[in-house]
C-alpha cells in the first residue's frame, strides 16, 4: 500500500515540490557564497565559468578588525554559557527537588522572563548598566542573559523525570545535597545540557540589538554589530565584500551546524517540546 | 528532628534559587517596574529635573501619529509572517517526515536560515531587493517586468520584510512540528487509510488537531518574535521610507538612543510589554479550547 502511494503521480509531484522548496530555501545562502568567492564584477552576473577568488575575504580581513570581533563574540558566548549553566542548574535543582515557601510564586516570576526578554527592556537596562559602570563592556552585554528562565525551565523538566529512588540511594550512601546534584542529576541530564548549550550559543552568537545598544568600541563589539557597521552604506555598497564579511561571521556556526546537523536539529527539537 | 529537616528544605531551596533570582530581579523585574514608573515622569534635563506628570506621556502617545503607524506596521508584520510561516512549517515537516530521496539535505535546506543571524540575512536580502541590479529586478527584467524600488516604496517595503522573515522562521517552526509528527502513533494513520480516508482528510481531521499543542507553542513564539525581532531594520530600511517599515521596538530604540527621550521610550515600552502579555494570555485562552481532544 505504501509502495503504491510512493510511486503514484501525486507522490512524484510532492517530492518535486519538496525539492523545489528546498532549493528555493537554500538559494539565498548559495548566492552569498557565489558573491563572496567571485570577483566583484561577477557579483550580479551569473556565469558558470567565472573565476574563483579569495581576494574578497582578504580585503574584508584587512578593512575591519574581525579578529577582535571574533574574540569578543567568543568570550561573550562562552562566559554567558558558563554562568547560565551554573545559575540555571542551581535554580532548577531547587524547583525540581525542594519544597520551599513561595515556590509557586517564585516559579511564576521566573517564567515572566520567557515573555519579557532582555531585548524588550533595552532602555531601562541601559540605565542600569550605566549606573553599574558596565556600559561598553562584554560583561554588560552578558549580564541580562545570565539567569535564563528558559534554561531553568528546561533543566527543571529534565531533573523532575529522574527517578526519586536514585536521589534516595545517593542520600543513603551519604552524599550531600550538592554531591547528589553533581553525581546524579547533572550526568543524567547531559542531553538537556547539550540542547540548551547549542540553543544558547547560537542565540548569543547571533544576538544584535542589545549588544548594539551597550557597546561602542572595537574592543567590546561582537561580530553581529561589527558586521552591521561594515555593511553600512557609508562604506560604499560592494556586494562581494559584504557577502564575504557575512560568510566570515556566520562561518563558525554554519560549519558547526553542517558537521553536527543531527545534534543541532535534535537539540532545538528537544528544547522546544518540553 | 523532622521539622528541622523540613525547615532546612526551605532554606536550601531559597539558597539554590538565590543567585538566579538576583539576576532576574536586577535585569527583568526591576527594569519592568522601573519602566512603568518612568513612564509617569517627564524627561529630566540639565536645567529641568524629571517630575511626576501622571498620564501625560500616555496622552502624548495617543496623539503621536508615528506611534500609531508603527503599531499598525507591527500588526501587519505579525499577521503577514505568522500564519504563512506556520503553514509552511507544517508543510515542510510533513514532507521531511515522509520517505523522500535525500531527506537529510532537504531538511538541512529548510533549517539553515534558522542558524543565521538576522543581520547576515538582511545583508544578503538587501542585494535581492536592490533596484536594477538586485536579484528580484534581474528576474523581473528577464520576464519583462519593470524595475521596482522594493525597499523605497512605502506600499511594498513591509511586504518585503515579511517575505524575508517567513524565509528565516519557517524552518525553525518546522522542527517543532517534525518532533510532534514523529511522536504521533503510526497506527492512527494506518487505521484511517484502511478505512479509505484520503490523505488530506486524515491530515485535517486527525493530524492537525493532534498538533494543536505544538501550534500553541509555535504561535506564542512567533508573536513574541514579531515584536522583538527588529535587527533587519538596521540594515535594510532604518524604519523608512517615512516610517513605513518601522516596528515598535525599533521606534523605542530611536526614541531612546537617537532622540534621547527616555521617558517616552519607557511609555512605548509599557505598550510593548502589555502587548506581549496580551498575546500570551489571549492565545492560551483561545487555543486551549481546541487542544483537549483526548
Amino acid at each position: 500500500m505504501s509502495a503504491r502511494r510512493q510511486f503514484s503521480l501525486g507522490g512524484c509531484l510532492e517530492v518535486s515540490a519538496a525539492w523545489m522548496l528546498a532549493v528555493l530555501w537554500i538559494s539565498p545562502l548559495l548566492y552569498a557564497f557565489w558573491a563572496g568567492f567571485h570577483p566583484p564584477q561577477f557579483a550580479t552576473r551569473f556565469e558558470l565559468f567565472a573565476p574563483l577568488t579569495f581576494a574578497n575575504f582578504a580585503v574584508v580581513w584587512d578593512q575591519a578588525p574581525f579578529v577582535q570581533y571574533f574574540i569578543n563574540t567568543f568570550t561573550l558566548v562562552t562566559s554567558i554559557l558558563a554562568v547560565q549553566f551554573v545559575l540555571c542548574t542551581l535554580a532548577a535543582y531547587a524547583f525540581a527537588r525542594f519544597e520551599f515557601w513561595g515556590k509557586d510564586v517564585a516559579f511564576a516570576l521566573v517564567l515572566v522572563q520567557l515573555m519579557i526578554m532582555p531585548e524588550v527592556l533595552i532602555v531601562e537596562n541601559y540605565t542600569i548598566m550605566s549606573k553599574l559602570g558596565y556600559v561598553d563592556t562584554i560583561a554588560g552585554i552578558g549580564l541580562p542573559y545570565m539567569a535564563s528562565a528558559f534554561g531553568i525551565f528546561l533543566l527543571r523538566q529534565s531533573f523532575k523525570i529522574i527517578p526519586k529512588e536514585l536521589d534516595d540511594a545517593a542520600r543513603i550512601e551519604g552524599c550531600s545535597l550538592m554531591q547528589i546534584l553533581w553525581k546524579v542529576y547533572i550526568p543524567l541530564s547531559r542531553s538537556t545540557y547539550l540542547a540548551y548549550g547549542l540553543v544558547s550559543v547560537s542565540y548569543h552568537w547571533n544576538n544584535f540589538l542589545w549588544p548594539l545598544v551597550i557597546t561602542n568600541s572595537v574592543e567590546t563589539r561582537p561580530l553581529t554589530v561589527g558586521l552591521a557597521i561594515f555593511g553600512a552604506p557609508e562604506s560604499g555598497v560592494d556586494w562581494s565584500l559584504i557577502s564575504a564579511a557575512t560568510l566570515l561571521s556566520v562561518a563558525p556556526l554554519l560549519i558547526a551546524f553542517l558537521l553536527f546537523q543531527r545534534q543541532f536539529v535534535q537539540s532545538f527539537m528537544h528544547a522546544g517540546i518540553k | 528532628m523532622k521539622t528541622n529537616a523540613n525547615f532546612m528544605n526551605h532554606v536550601y531551596g531559597w539558597l539554590l534559587l538565590l543567585p538566579a533570582a538576583v539576576f532576574l530581579l536586577a535585569f527583568t523585574h526591576y527594569p519592568t517596574v522601573a519602566t512603568l514608573v518612568q513612564s509617569l515622569f517627564s524627561e529630566g534635563t540639565a536645567i529641568r529635573p524629571s517630575v511626576f506628570v501622571g498620564l501625560e506621556n500616555y496622552q502624548m502617545l495617543a496623539e503621536d501619529d508615528i506611534f500609531w503607524k508603527v503599531l499598525g506596521n507591527n500588526m501587519w508584520y505579525a499577521l503577514g509572517t505568522i500564519p504563512t510561516s506556520i503553514g509552511l512549517a507544517v508543510l515542510m515537516a510533513v514532507w521531511v517526515n515522509r520517505r523522500l530521496p535525500a531527506r537529510g539535505l532537504v531538511r538541512m535546506a529548510y533549517f539553515t536560515p534558522t542558524i543565521l543571524p538576522m543581520i547576515a540575512v538582511a545583508n544578503i536580502w538587501l542585494f535581492f531587493y536592490t533596484p536594477q541590479i538586485g536579484l528580484f529586478d534581474q528576474i523581473g527584467a528577464a520576464v519583462g517586468l519593470p524595475s521596482q524600488n522594493w525597499l523605497g516604496d512605502p506600499d511594498l517595503v513591509l511586504s518585503c520584510l515579511i517575505v524575508m522573515t517567513i524565509w528565516k522562521e519557517a524552518g525553525f517552526f518546522m522542527i517543532f512540528y517534525l518532533a510532534a509528527l514523529q511522536s504521533l502513533p503510526e497506527e492512527l494513520n494506518e487505521a484511517a487509510y484502511l478505512e479509505g480516508a484520503g490523505r488530506w482528510y486524515v491530515f485535517r481531521r486527525i493530524t492537525w488537531p493532534l498538533l494543536m499543542p505544538t501550534t500553541l507553542f509555535v504561535s506564542i513564539n512567533a508573536v513574541i518574535n514579531s515584536f522583538k525581532m527588529v535587527d533587519h531594520l538596521f540594515i535594510l530600511t532604518k524604519g523608512g521610507p517615512n516610517n513605513a517599515s518601522s516596528l515598535l521596538l525599533y521606534y523605542i530604540f530611536e526614541v531612546a538612543f537617537s532622540f534621547f527621550d527616555e521617558s517616552y521610550a519607557a511609555t512605548l515600552t509599557v505598550v510593548l510589554l502589555a502587548l506581549l502579555a496580551l498575546a500570551a494570555v489571549g492565545q492560551f485562552l483561545f487555543l486551549e479550547k481546541r487542544i483537549h481532544y483526548r
